[in-house]
């Protein structure tokens, strides 16, 4: 039976290579030539593209990306993490409710969302007329880097906080009670149990939101007005407007690599601290 | 005292993510044009929304793409996921590997991947690309849905129905699915979810006309927006709100809504 | 539960086989458009769909590189293709247009004689003017209270934050080039470094670099100046809004025009040309020019727009005179300097 069951899978391997390892093949092969893409025999090998990278300009764009990212995965994480605790600790009635409130904007349009966040912030919107009408002075925000960030953490907040959330949902309430029967109050309580046990949410959250935000172009190029290029971006230009295959291909790949080291790392951590968080005292 | 630090910080976050929505939802009733200045309540956006070709036929595709996606995809994950279930170790790993990587991968990668794919191949960029490149996406995530419940299943039942006589699809149909089943609708709520919401990769990868909403209100917010997409905003939550008030009322033990 | 469940998957299939089925009736001929936006007045799409029986699928670019890089991306099957001169230099030799049968189009003999044979298509074989202007400087008169008449206001300080600059790379290099005293057509290193380095010392001073959003913006008052295309500012005009003026400033600029061209892969020449045709046509191409603001070749359009409205024959954004056309220069195609251009405006959008 095993055996024929593994024959369901086989129409789908070939799917897979056909659809997920021949095209990054093929951006890895665009990455590493130049010539006219449109001329197969005019391509050769060279690592211009990859050396090219290496050029201040660049890796500026590259550090800013994750400069962005990292503030707005911090704030996501700072300020999401207290909305899943307090959600989780809502009386059982009312958590449902509260929770399906919380899902809504992750099943809003992203676009929408982001276009929703520009109209609010554009000079002429509805923040800076409220403030003028209360005598303030008006925010100069939008277009620019404070812009992008908050649109990062306004689409991503929900991403940081569902995951910590399911973490913490499925905590043994008796192990929280053993707790303060041994005397921990509530802080001790919350950093010597609760928090080492959302670690693994913490870290989901952290992926969920990071990932999306180093390589976004939508929420720069809306929110930053054509002044603040990420690597998104960059990626995006190559391929749209300077038609340059060879180049974007190899930035492309060198982003791949860059979240794929993330990640490995994030999975690394996971690992030693589940190892030493798992045992409470 | 903590309680109502609770309360009211979570009341912020709450203003923090409906604001800019709800902002939205008031100006589709305004009379004019303007982000600024309220000129009277009107209905006229909602009409225009009915009226407006490039919305309808971005909603159309949105939809279009978004249900035959998560159907197709479903139905490939569910198979293969049981296939892969029943791999050995080393296959295993490497098929999970491979299927992983458009769930890892940032979109962007993946989208100019499709698309130097369906260049090179000269296949014209339209309504099939798309199609194909989200359920390229969405298969992974209804495997990463199914594999669990595959592991949590009762493999003693399925060789107790063989030994009983049962054809091996009939065991297939009348023993495994249905009880992976919650993984299964799981992973087609979730792929329908992702195609709808999409933009990159549809982006990269379509043509010929073949547009959807992301892509619609990203051309419309650099090109000057037309007041209607409020109008739009306002039917997505309500229905958003409708939808997920059903599935509250459906999931009585309230644990289930969170995969 | 089995009943149910047949009845869902049953109502699923019924509702997705409706939603595919209005899309099988192909049988009519279909143009597919590429053209910028709000470049063309919808109603006139309709007409012609009309007089025709031809549908029309229009897909939209935001700048010349945008639709370059589409059409070199392959996969596409446009007819009619709306793009500027320099462009049709370069299309032209890596010989992607076919040649147009005039004869199909009698309404050429309405186009004036001066946008003819130009220098990117010299024969005039591939290629029917469709609009012309210039590029300048857009100003709100309740914001700017001195004279506007040279590109340095655009790096004025006290205008900081509320400057908009075009999100198009010849043309915003061609403004410092401008500035400095070059030609648009620079490709000496040195010079093109200077206007680079011009670029990069405004930047703190730039709100932004757009394209379609300008409008709107300057309208809503979220800024004081931008660079931006003639005719967008006349689009301004005709409705009606007073503050917004144009001018081209004294130091000269860029004088383009925008054709309709037919791929070589179009499977509708015909119709194609026809199309065309019926946009040459006088009542057409006047309805176009007051909808998208931009001024026609067609002779008869741009008269009796003038002679309508006399007002906009003093406006350098509808008539510009002889003395400001003569320091304007055409774009032409840069060739193999164009990754010296590219390298040069990545550097400044990166800053």
């Amino acid at each position: 039976m095993k055996n024929r069951a593994r024959i369901l899978a086989y129409p789908y391997i070939v799917w897979m290579i056909i659809f997920i390892v021949v095209p990054l093949l093929l951006v890895l092969f665009y990455s590493v030539t130049e010539g006219n893409i449109n001329d197969p025999s005019s391509l050769s090998f060279s690592l211009k593209s990859y050396t090219r990278v290496f050029d201040i300009m660049y890796l500026n764009v590259i550090w800013k990306s994750f400069k962005l990212a990292i503030i707005s995965t911090l704030f996501c994480l700072i300020l999401g993490y207290p909305v899943a605790l307090i959600i989780s600790t809502v009386k059982a009635r009312y958590k449902n409710i509260v929770l399906m409130f919380f899902l809504v904007p992750i099943w809003m349009n992203f676009l929408l969302r982001t276009y929703a966040w520009m109209s609010i912030l554009s000079p002429n919107g509805f923040i800076n007329r409220l403030l003028t009408f209360l005598g303030l002075p008006p925010l100069q925000i939008m277009p620019g880097q404070t812009a992008v960030i908050l649109g990062m953490i306004y689409n991503f907040l929900p991403f940081m906080v569902l995951p910590i959330y399911t973490v913490l949902s499925k905590i043994d309430k008796s192990v929280l009670e053993a707790a303060m029967d041994l005397g921990a109050n509530k802080i001790v309580t919350f950093i010597k149990v609760i928090l080492p046990l959302t670690v693994p949410g913490i870290i989901s959250g952290i992926t969920m939101v990071f990932m999306p935000a180093v390589s976004t172009f939508v929420i720069s190029q809306l929110l930053g007005g054509g002044k603040e290029l990420l690597i998104g971006n960059l990626i995006e230009q190559q391929f749209t407007v300077q038609r340059d295959w060879h180049f974007g291909s190899a930035l492309s790949i060198i982003l791949m690599i860059m979240i794929l080291i993330s990640m490995a790392i994030m999975s690394k951590v996971e690992k030693d601290d589940g190892n030493g968080g798992a045992p409470i005292w | 005292m903590v309680k109502f630090l609770k309360r009211f910080y979570l009341t912020l976050i709450f203003i923090f993510l409906y604001a800019p929505i709800l902002v939205l939802i008031v100006f589709s009733f305004n009379e004019s044009k303007s982000r600024g200045y309220w000129g009277g309540f009107t209905l006229k956006w909602y009409v225009e929304l009915f009226r407006d070709r490039d919305i309808l036929k971005a909603l159309y595709y949105t939809f279009l793409v978004a249900l035959l996606s998560s159907i197709i995809s479903t139905v490939i994950g569910t198979f293969s996921a049981i296939g892969i279930h029943n791999m050995g170790l080393f296959t295993k790993k490497m098929a999970l590997n491979i299927n992983y990587l458009p769930v890892l991968n940032p979109d962007i990668v993946t989208g100019i991947a499709l698309m130097t794919l369906f260049v090179s191949l000269n296949m014209r960029l339209g309504f099939m690309t798309m199609l194909i490149s989200h359920t390229v996406f969405n298969i992974p995530y209804v495997i990463l849905s199914v594999l669990p419940k595959l592991k949590q299943m009762d493999k003693n039942m399925t060789e107790a129905a063989l030994d009983l006589g049962a054809t091996p699809s009939y065991a297939l149909r009348k023993v495994i699915i249905p009880q992976i089943m919650p993984g299964v609708i799981t992973g087609a709520l979730i792929a329908f979810t992702l195609s709808i919401d999409d933009f990159v990769i549809s982006f990269f990868t379509t043509g010929s006309g073949v547009t959807n909403l992301s892509i619609l209100v990203y051309s419309m917010a650099k090109r000057g927006v037309k007041p209607s997409i409020n109008a739009l905003t306002t039917l997505m939550l309500l229905t958003v709100v409708i939808l997920l008030l059903l599935i509250n009322k459906r999931t009585t033990k309230g644990d289930e809504l969170i995969p | 539960m089995k009943r149910t469940s047949i009845l869902l998957i049953t109502c699923l299939f019924i509702f997705a086989s409706l939603l595919v089925l209005p899309g099988c009736k192909q049988d009519k001929v279909v143009l597919n458009i590429y053209n910028w936006g709000e470049y063309i007045d919808p109603e006139l799409l309709e007409k012609f769909e009309k007089e025709t029986g031809i549908k029309i699928n229009l897909d939209l670019f935001e700048t010349n590189e945008h639709m370059l890089a589409k059409l070199e991306t392959g996969g596409t099957q446009y007819d009619v293709i709306f793009p500027s001169d320099y462009v049709i230099e370069e299309m032209i030799k890596k010989d992607l247009l076919a040649k147009i049968d005039f004869s199909n189009i009698p309404n050429f003999r309405y186009v004036g004689d001066r946008f003819k044979n130009l220098n990117y298509d010299p024969t005039n074989e591939y290629s029917v003017p469709y609009f012309w202007g210039t590029v300048g400087i857009m100003y709100n008169t309740e914001m700017v209270d001195e004279e506007v008449d040279s590109w340095d206001i655009l790096w004025k300080e006290k205008y900081a934050g509320k400057i908009l600059m075009l999100d198009s790379m010849r043309d915003t290099i061609g403004v410092a080039l401008k500035k400095l005293g070059y030609s648009v057509n620079e490709t000496d290193p040195g010079r093109l470094e200077e206007a680079k380095q011009l670029l990069i010392q405004q930047r703190p001073l730039v709100n932004g670099y757009y394209v379609d959003e300008i409008k709107d913006m300057m309208i809503n008052g979220d800024a004081a100046i931008a660079v931006n295309w003639s005719g967008a500012a006349m689009d301004i005009y005709w409705e009606g809004i007073e503050n917004i003026r144009f001018v081209v400033p004294k130091e000269g600029s860029n004088l383009w025009f925008d054709c309709m061209v037919i791929p070589k892969t179009s499977q509708h020449k015909k119709e194609a040309e026809m199309f065309i045709n019926f946009m040459l046509d006088p009542e057409n191409a006047y309805q176009n020019s007051l909808y998208v603001g931009y001024v026609s070749p067609v002779t008869e359009a741009f008269e009796r727009l003038m002679q309508e409205n006399p007002e906009v024959a003093d406006m350098d954004a509808y008539n510009p005179s002889e003395e400001v056309l003569d320091k304007c220069e055409v774009f032409i195609d840069l060739g193999d300097n164009r990754p010296l251009y590219n390298r040069i405006w990545t550097e400044i959008k990166v800053q």
